[in-house]
């Protein structure tokens, strides 16, 4: 379970977040959506410790993210930013194989390299394992960061926007995948601008606007039209499909 | 071991053999002390700036840095000029050589790490706002060497005049152990880093997500960093582009960014470059040029190509 108390965070002078309370479900997947500038990437990043936490404690699975040694907590929790880059030019295998690294340091041995495979085969990136990250899509590049992510085997999955890029297929299949990887057990957290993915696959649903949690509950107490409505300021229709929200945001 | 390596290597070895034993006289006892004393100055020099550029490009994230773009040996120019200021020519001479040399190594390494620590610590986003500040800091640190020696004594400027150029023939015989030392120490402690170097390498969000400790290690990595400067700069002075070359040259030959090759290819391409081109300047051109000219020539103009071809990155 994460645990977020009384979180509050500014970049300079802007407040980002305000005394965020809350507790993400372990085996389950968490969305959280909110329009732009709402504060969603700044708590992902402070729960992966990618940003120095300000006010406030996270903890994730007992583990304080600011007192547990980053070693530790890599094999809690993966992390995959909103824009990715791999600072030197890695083929796409050497990418992936790095999703071992909190668990070898170094020294890989024949377990990391059977992971990093079934992680290529998973992303559909076997073909594309010899060739170099600049030399393949965005949507490819994405699916490596993706399977380095997977390959770190951990029991919880931060992933911000992780659909960037992705055709309807590759993210219909990571979705699933997602939803899989929840019924192994693991408790999963994903930024999504796309409220229908959020209908469609997620547990748990969490709406932030302003550096506040406005709701938070299932899908169906969550994607409805007052909340997103006033979410978003737009006037939305929701309805069902298969017993789920559909929200028809588009017309 | 890596084929490439081994090439590197034994090119190398083949050069530092010619070096030693080309048209060696009856004389011979004295003039292969003499040579062997040289080659290995120019063997930890080469490896040394070969080893530092690799680790600063890795820790910037930047391909067309190098420690002396951003003013890491013009620091010790500066530490050099303020001790002859400071405790005049024969305080200077007094200070036994050893001691002098640990001493600077270890102000170098605060330093380094204090100045370009805080430049790096927030994981370099802003590349643009690194490259100008470290120039700055370079002409900052040059001027005030600049400055400091106009106003000492002309037997003293003299002094730090031959510090502060860069000559290949002038490598201190009591100073060589040392820096040997310290340069040796530095490439072992780098060499134990290559895998966090690896994943240094993949920048801040990624490294931090695998548990990589990325400011303690980005502050590990300049001390060497430091360390290695300075034993190259108190051998034979600032030597500007000659690093880009090797990095530039190790990357294309080993085209892997895996540490564990690109460090030791680094630093026998280093060596190589230096026993290659000292080779041809005593033997060829009949010493009628500086060695440290043609490197500098050489090197502004692979820089030049570099931003050309955008490789900046």
């Amino acid at each position: 379970m994460i645990r977020i108390e009384n979180v509050s965070h500014h970049i300079g002078p802007a407040p980002i977040l305000h005394g965020i309370d809350l507790t993400l479900p372990p085996n389950s997947v968490t969305a959280l959506i909110g329009p732009n500038g709402a504060g969603k990437s700044t708590l992902l990043n402070l729960i992966g410790r990618l940003i120095p936490l300000q006010e406030g404690r996270i903890s994730v699975d007992g583990n304080d993210v600011t007192a547990t040694p980053s070693r530790q907590l890599a094999k809690v929790m993966a992390i995959l930013g909103q824009t990715n880059h791999a600072g030197s030019r890695l083929r796409v295998r050497e990418l992936v194989a790095f999703g071992r690294w909190p668990h070898h340091l170094g020294r890989a041995r024949p377990e990391d390299q059977a992971a990093v495979e079934a992680a290529l085969a998973q992303f559909d990136l076997a073909g594309l394992a010899e060739r170099f990250l600049d030399e393949v899509s965005g949507g490819q590049r994405q699916r490596a960061f993706l399977a380095m992510c997977i390959a770190q085997d951990t029991d919880w999955l931060l992933l911000d926007e992780p659909l960037n890029n992705l055709d309807m297929a590759h993210a219909r299949a990571l979705m699933a995948r997602l939803h899989g990887l929840r019924n192994a057990g693991r408790g999963i957290v994903v930024v999504v601008h796309e409220v229908n993915y959020a209908a469609a696959w997620a547990d748990h649903v969490v709406a932030l606007e302003g550096g506040r949690v406005v709701a938070q509950g299932t899908p169906h107490q969550v994607l409805t039209p007052e909340v997103l409505g006033q979410l978003y300021d737009m006037e939305i229709r929701v309805t069902e499909l298969d017993g789920r929200p559909l929200i028809l945001h588009h017309v | 071991m890596d084929r490439r390596l081994a090439v590197i290597a034994l090119v190398l070895l083949a050069a530092s053999a010619t070096y030693l034993l080309w048209g060696i006289g009856a004389n011979w006892r004295f003039v292969l002390g003499l040579r062997a004393s040289k080659l290995a100055g120019m063997l930890v020099v080469g490896a040394s700036i070969a080893v530092a550029t690799i680790l600063f490009q890795t820790v910037s994230q930047n391909r067309i840095l190098t420690p002396a773009i951003m003013g890491f040996d013009a620091l010790y120019v500066l530490l050099q000029t303020a001790l002859v200021a400071g405790l005049g020519v024969t305080g200077f001479a007094m200070l036994p050589v050893g001691a002098k040399f640990a001493a600077e190594v270890a102000v170098m390494a605060v330093a380094a790490m204090a100045l370009f620590g805080l430049l790096l610590g927030r994981g370099a986003q802003d590349i643009a706002r690194m490259i100008l500040t470290g120039v700055i800091l370079g002409i900052l640190f040059r001027s005030l060497a600049g400055f400091l020696a106009r106003v000492m004594d002309p037997n003293a400027f003299a002094i730090v005049q031959t510090e502060s150029f860069a000559s290949f023939s002038r490598i201190d015989g009591a100073l060589l152990p040392w820096a040997a030392g310290a340069a040796v120490l530095a490439m072992l402690a780098a060499f134990r880093l290559c895998s966090r170097l690896d994943v240094i390498a993949l920048g801040r969000p990624v490294a931090v997500s695998l548990g990589l400790r990325y400011e303690a290690m980005t502050f590990a990595a300049l001390a060497l960093v430091a360390v290695l400067v300075s034993v190259s700069t108190a051998l034979v002075g600032p030597v500007t582009f000659f690093g880009l070359i090797v990095s530039g040259l190790a990357h294309s030959l080993i085209a892997s960014a895996r540490h564990a090759l690109l460090l030791p290819a680094a630093a026998l391409i280093g060596g190589a470059i230096l026993v290659i081109g000292q080779l041809v300047f005593e033997r060829v051109l009949g010493m009628q040029s500086a060695l440290s000219v043609v490197v500098e020539f050489t090197g502004g103009l692979f820089f030049l190509w570099l931003l050309l071809k955008g490789r900046i990155r």
